[in-house]
């Protein structure tokens, strides 16, 4: 054996894709000079940049504030940081995985509580009840109407 | 794998190709004798000529010669034999030191 | 007839030469590209033309100044080897059958191989061989220099730095010819053409000069035999001693002289050619003694006495006006010599690169490995410095044979050189004759054999030849040393009054037999010399030698991971094909594929075998053993087989081939099943798989075109969600074109749209359609561009596909620092090969099996940027094509090769498989 090939090592060969700017500098300056309230902030991780697009679309157009992120490395930071009101989740993130982050959010005493909505492009049962048990506030399958998104996010929000 | 035992007679075909092979071991010995003959000749007071002992010497190396192409013919079939005749029972399959 | 006309005529001799040997050269390699074998290169005629080595210019000139001096004893030299070859049932037949079996070398090689692989019996047979075989080089040089200078007629000519010269053009021919290949089985088509060309010309010139002699000079066979009696002189009377002494030494020497040994087994294509050599020979020998007489006669006659009788054959044609005739003779001669150190040259260069230089090779590199330098990665490295070696070996033994006739002056006689020399050799004999006959002959005796051989015959007979005061003081050869006079080397333990050689030949050939006796029945031989001693003497009864337990010298598997290993060994000295092609057809044999077999005791031997061609047994043997380690046969092994019964024997040899036929099979089915397994959980994922893969831009679609159907969207937003929807259902349709393309491929269904279209156009065209994929680094791509000039009629545009798949893969996956593409091509035998090797860590075996399978993928989704099914659909295209990709283990990185016909006909696409 030329090297101790397990699984994960073979994964970690392949290099990173090159980073994705889904935040650009544009972005930036025209959503968070401006602070909004705690309760309109909102983070998502998503690593395809056209679906992490369309939802950022979708949630500003309703008046939240949108931080998006392209992979699960500093979510935690992130959450620190911004205190979100709520995350969006993919499930199947390059790296860690969505589950993974997910359990390390319940698993700390700030973000124990924090509503989490798990997306997946799964659609297996078995996927939903993986999701449930992490301890996902809702878990939605891709693709989703916008508007059952839009919905969700304003229920989690005001409850 | 081979059989456990050289059969004690052989075929016609295989008797002859065994004599075959005495003949091609004989004739070096009988041509080693052949030519230490002059040595003998030699001892003696009048010693051949030396041209009567080379025609002599020359006759023999020649002769040598042909039997060896006689042989060769048959031989060179014998060395590559039919899977099916036993093995060749002057290296007779033998233990280590040959216990 | 001038110097002027000489050196132009051998000048020109030599370019025929040159000539011949590359014709022979190109025609052999043109027949092995075809895949046939070069008939009558190794035809029984050549190869029996080939042994006339042995007449050398010692032969040619010599045997007549012989027979001046002491009558008939000259034949004597040529009668020993013609009782060897009437007698080929006894020695040759078993010493050619071992030759083969045992892919020998040389005959250091030989001996060392039967000696428990043993490098010091090779190192000391090469010692030996060397200093033997000198003074016999630097007798040909003299001989070429003496007749140049018969026709120089009082110009001033410097013979030594005519030797000079002839030794060097001698260096270039032999390491032009002698090294191009390294495997024994497929050497030297141009050499042996062009000695067995030489034998024709130095037996015409000779037979020429001799018929001339009897029937133009003087009145038939009548006037010789009178003239012969009338010349009689009592140095002509036969010696009882010398008579049987030489006529035996010669017959020994026709078979440990390193140039016989090498044309004789080394060079030996089909045993049956010794049929006809065994007749032929000897018939060659006799005709080539047939007129020594007579001409020696005619010279002593005619000539004015106190011309050398060394160079009669020469000087009787040219001082009677036969100017045609002298050059003849003159150019039979300058055959003769050059033909004899050439083929000296390879044999012994071939035993002092494999037994001296690779050995010390070897052990310098395991220091540096040890030390934690690099190991070398380039296939082919150490085939290099075995060619290398042997190159310099060439040179360098020229180089001494030229410095040994410039010292020694050249004065001798002829004959006196030669038989020092096969003297020398005769030292072999007895560990030879043990190796062939006598089981219990060991290690240790034939050491001692040949030190105590070799010894007697430098004190007695090399040291003191070059006369009193220049080696050996006067006073000890006449008083002994210490003044011991029974140590004088002329007549030793008191034994004087012996002819020097015979006395020499006496003692040095009874204690080495002596010694080699006592010390093989002493000593207790370790098991791969028993292995080999079984090998070898009962060489006729192990046919089929596999089948028969504890004759292997490896008596357990190798670890499985070993076989890559030994692969990258192999290639560096076999070659990257041969060696591949050694592995594929041996993991066939085992029912597996790939290139990687089952290391098996059997496989080991054979590929010890098969490295043994190029680097001799002893080295092929530690080269192994350094990667397997200690999976060598044990001596306790070896009892286990020995103590029992021939019938338990016999019995236990099935049932363990059973067995072991049966763990093979059962693990076969457990590997086939594990795989099963595998298929069966990945076709699992892949259906998930193919869910993500579906559902993506699905999601994106639709959540833009949603908002798509919201009035507040600007134009601009409008455009770019626009794209973003087009963009992803052309994903989309890529996706399900893969999978349409692959069911298609896979029912054989598919339409080739075959074309015609240059190879390298083809790379071109995948090195640039690979360009734009991400991720943008400098990537360097190295190509053959000679290689890539193989014009093709395939469906060019699938195979295109194919090239693009493996040359992005390699762009996105090797992780080199600074990544890097080999492209090789090569066409053999109407099949094109195209590896493409990169530079990084490689693919790990455990995943070798499965990359082509569908939907495996080592890596995740995102960074593959594919469902998986690329190298799936490169198989699949491939095998339509008639051809293949497999990965090939052992490059350094991760390699893959696509074969396939360059011509694709009807049928030989998958519908034919």
């Amino acid at each position: 054996m030329s090297h101790d090939g397990s699984d994960a090592a073979a994964g970690d060969v392949a290099p990173i894709p090159d980073s994705n700017p889904v935040l650009t500098q544009a972005d930036r300056s025209r959503f968070e000079p401006s602070p909004e309230p705690a309760e309109r902030r909102v983070l998502v991780v998503e690593d395809e940049p056209n679906i992490s697009e369309a939802i950022r679309y979708i949630l500003q157009r309703d008046g939240f504030s949108v931080t998006l992120l392209a992979s699960g490395e500093g979510v935690l930071e992130t959450i620190a940081a911004k205190d979100p009101a709520l995350v969006i989740l993919d499930a199947m993130l390059p790296g860690v995985s969505g589950l993974d982050i997910l359990r390390a959010l319940r698993g700390q005493p700030g973000t124990a509580a924090l509503p989490v909505i798990l997306l997946t492009a799964k659609g297996s049962a078995q996927a939903r009840e993986q999701a449930i048990e992490a301890g996902a506030s809702l878990f939605m399958a891709k693709p989703f109407a916008n508007a059952a998104l839009l919905e969700a996010v304003r229920n989690l929000v005001e409850a | 794998m081979k059989p456990p035992r050289a059969p004690l007679f052989l075929e016609r075909k295989t008797y002859r190709r065994r004599r075959l092979m005495d003949a091609a071991r004989i004739l070096p010995v009988v041509g080693f004798v052949l030519i230490l003959l002059p040595v003998l000749w030699s001892g003696g007071d009048e010693g051949l000529s030396t041209a009567t002992e080379a025609l002599y010497l020359f006759g023999l190396w020649l002769a040598l010669v042909v039997a060896a192409f006689l042989l060769s013919g048959p031989l060179r079939k014998a060395l590559h034999p039919d899977p099916d005749s036993p093995p060749d029972p002057a290296t007779p399959p033998r233990d280590e030191d040959g216990r | 007839m001038t110097l002027n006309i000489l050196v132009p005529a051998a000048l020109a001799y030599v370019v025929f030469l040159f000539v011949i040997a590359s014709l022979a050269e190109r025609r052999a390699e043109r027949l092995r590209a075809e895949g046939r074998r070069p008939r009558f290169l190794r035809s029984p005629v050549v190869y029996t033309l080939s042994l006339s080595v042995y007449c050398t210019a010692w032969t040619f000139y010599g045997a007549v100044g012989y027979a001046a001096r002491s009558g008939l004893e000259f034949a004597t030299i040529y009668l020993g080897p013609t009782l060897v070859f009437i007698g080929w049932w006894w020695i040759l037949r078993k010493l050619v059958r071992i030759g083969k079996a045992q892919r020998v070398t040389s005959i250091a090689d030989l001996v060392s191989s039967r000696y428990g692989k043993s490098n010091a019996v090779g190192v000391l047979v090469t010692l030996l061989a060397v200093t033997a075989t000198m003074p016999y080089i630097a007798l040909q040089l003299q001989s070429i220099a003496l007749s140049f200078g018969a026709f120089a007629q009082g110009a001033p000519l410097a013979p030594r730095q005519l030797a000079m010269w002839v030794a060097a053009g001698l260096a270039v021919f032999t390491i032009l010819f002698g090294t191009r290949n390294l495997d024994a089985n497929e050497q030297h088509h141009g050499v042996v053409t062009a000695i067995a060309v030489e034998a024709v010309v130095k037996l015409v010139a000779l037979l020429a000069v001799g018929i001339w002699v009897v029937w133009g000079l003087l009145d038939g066979p009548s006037d010789i035999l009178a003239r012969m009696a009338a010349a009689e002189r009592p140095d002509w009377a036969i010696q009882p001693g010398r008579w049987m002494g030489l006529t035996f030494l010669a017959g020994v020497a026709v078979l440990t002289l390193p140039r016989m040994f090498q044309v004789l087994v080394v060079e030996n294509s089909d045993e049956r050619h010794l049929a006809t050599a065994s007749w032929a020979f000897p018939l060659y020998l006799f005709a080539m003694s047939l007129f020594v007489l007579p001409i020696a006669v005619a010279g002593l006659t005619l000539l004015p006495s106190g011309m050398n009788p060394d160079l009669f054959v020469l000087t009787l044609p040219h001082a009677l006006g036969q100017n045609g005739l002298a050059m003849l003779a003159f150019l039979g001669g300058f055959s003769a010599a050059t033909s004899m150190v050439i083929i000296a040259a390879i044999a012994l260069a071939t035993m002092v690169s494999n037994h001296i230089v690779v050995p010390l090779w070897l052990t310098s590199r395991r220091r540096a490995a040890a030390r934690g330098l690099a190991p070398m990665r380039e296939a082919g490295e150490m085939r290099g410095l075995v060619l290398n070696a042997r190159r310099l070996s060439i040179a360098g033994i020229l180089a001494l044979g030229y410095v040994y006739f410039a010292v020694s002056g050249g004065s001798r006689a002829l004959a006196a050189i030669g038989l020092i020399s096969f003297a020398g050799m005769a030292q072999v004999l007895p560990a030879l004759v043990g190796a062939l006959y006598w089981r219990g002959a060991s290690r240790v005796g034939a050491l001692a054999g040949l030190v105590t051989g070799a010894l007697v015959w430098l004190y007695a007979l090399f040291l003191p030849s070059f006369g009193p005061g220049v080696l050996m003081s006067a006073s000890l050869m006449v008083d002994g040393p210490f003044g011991l006079s029974w140590l004088r080397p002329h007549a030793l333990f008191g034994v004087a009054g012996l002819d020097p050689l015979l006395h020499a030949l006496f003692w040095s050939l009874s204690l080495n037999a002596a010694a080699f006796i006592a010390g093989s029945l002493v000593s207790f031989p370790g098991p791969i010399e028993r292995v080999q001693s079984a090998q070898f003497v009962n060489v006729y009864d192990l046919e089929a030698q596999t089948e028969i337990p504890g004759t292997r010298g490896w008596s357990r598997d190798a670890a499985e991971n070993e076989a890559e290993d030994l692969l990258a060994m192999s290639q560096q000295l076999l070659g990257a094909d041969t060696a591949q092609a050694f592995f594929l057809a041996a993991a066939k044999g085992q029912g597996r594929s790939g290139f990687l077999p089952d290391p098996t005791p059997d496989f080991l031997d054979r590929l010890e075998r098969e490295l043994a061609g190029s680097v001799g047994a002893a080295t092929a043997h530690a080269m192994i053993a350094q990667i397997v380690g200690g999976r060598l046969v044990t001596v306790e092994d070896l009892m286990a087989v020995a103590s029992e019964t021939a019938q338990i024997m016999e019995h236990s040899a099935q049932l363990e081939a059973k067995s072991e036929e049966l763990a093979r099979t059962a693990r076969q089915l457990r590997e086939a099943n594990e795989m099963l397994q595998r298929l069966s959980v990945q076709k699992d994922s892949f259906l998930s798989q193919i869910s993500h893969e579906l559902r993506t831009p699905m999601t994106s679609i639709r959540a833009f075109s949603e908002i798509l159907m919201d009035d507040e969207v600007t134009p601009e937003e409008i455009t770019r969600y626009a794209q973003i929807i087009q963009d992803e259902s052309i994903r989309l349709t890529r996706l399900l074109d893969d999978l349409l393309d692959l069911s298609v491929l896979e029912n054989g269904q598919v339409n080739l749209d075959i074309r015609t279209a240059r190879l390298g156009d083809l790379i071109e065209r995948a090195v640039m359609a690979s360009n734009s994929v991400p991720p943008q680094r400098p990537f360097t791509i190295r190509r053959q561009p000679g290689g890539e000039e193989i014009a093709l009629e395939t469906d060019t545009g699938r195979l295109t596909q194919v090239f693009i798949n493996i040359v992005t893969n390699a762009r996105k996956y090797c992780d080199a620092p600074e990544p890097e593409l080999r492209i090789n091509t090569r066409l053999r035998a109407g099949r094109v090969s195209v590896d493409f090797i990169d530079n990084g860590s490689g693919i790990p075996k455990e995943s070798q099996v499965l990359i082509f399978e569908k939907f495996a993928r080592l890596t995740d989704t995102h960074q593959a940027g594919g469902a998986g099914l690329g190298l799936a659909i490169c198989r699949e295209i491939m095998h339509n094509l008639g051809g293949d990709i497999a990965y090939l283990p052992g490059q350094g990185g991760a390699a893959f090769r696509v074969s396939f016909p360059a011509r694709l006909r009807k049928g030989a696409s998958k519908a034919a498989r």
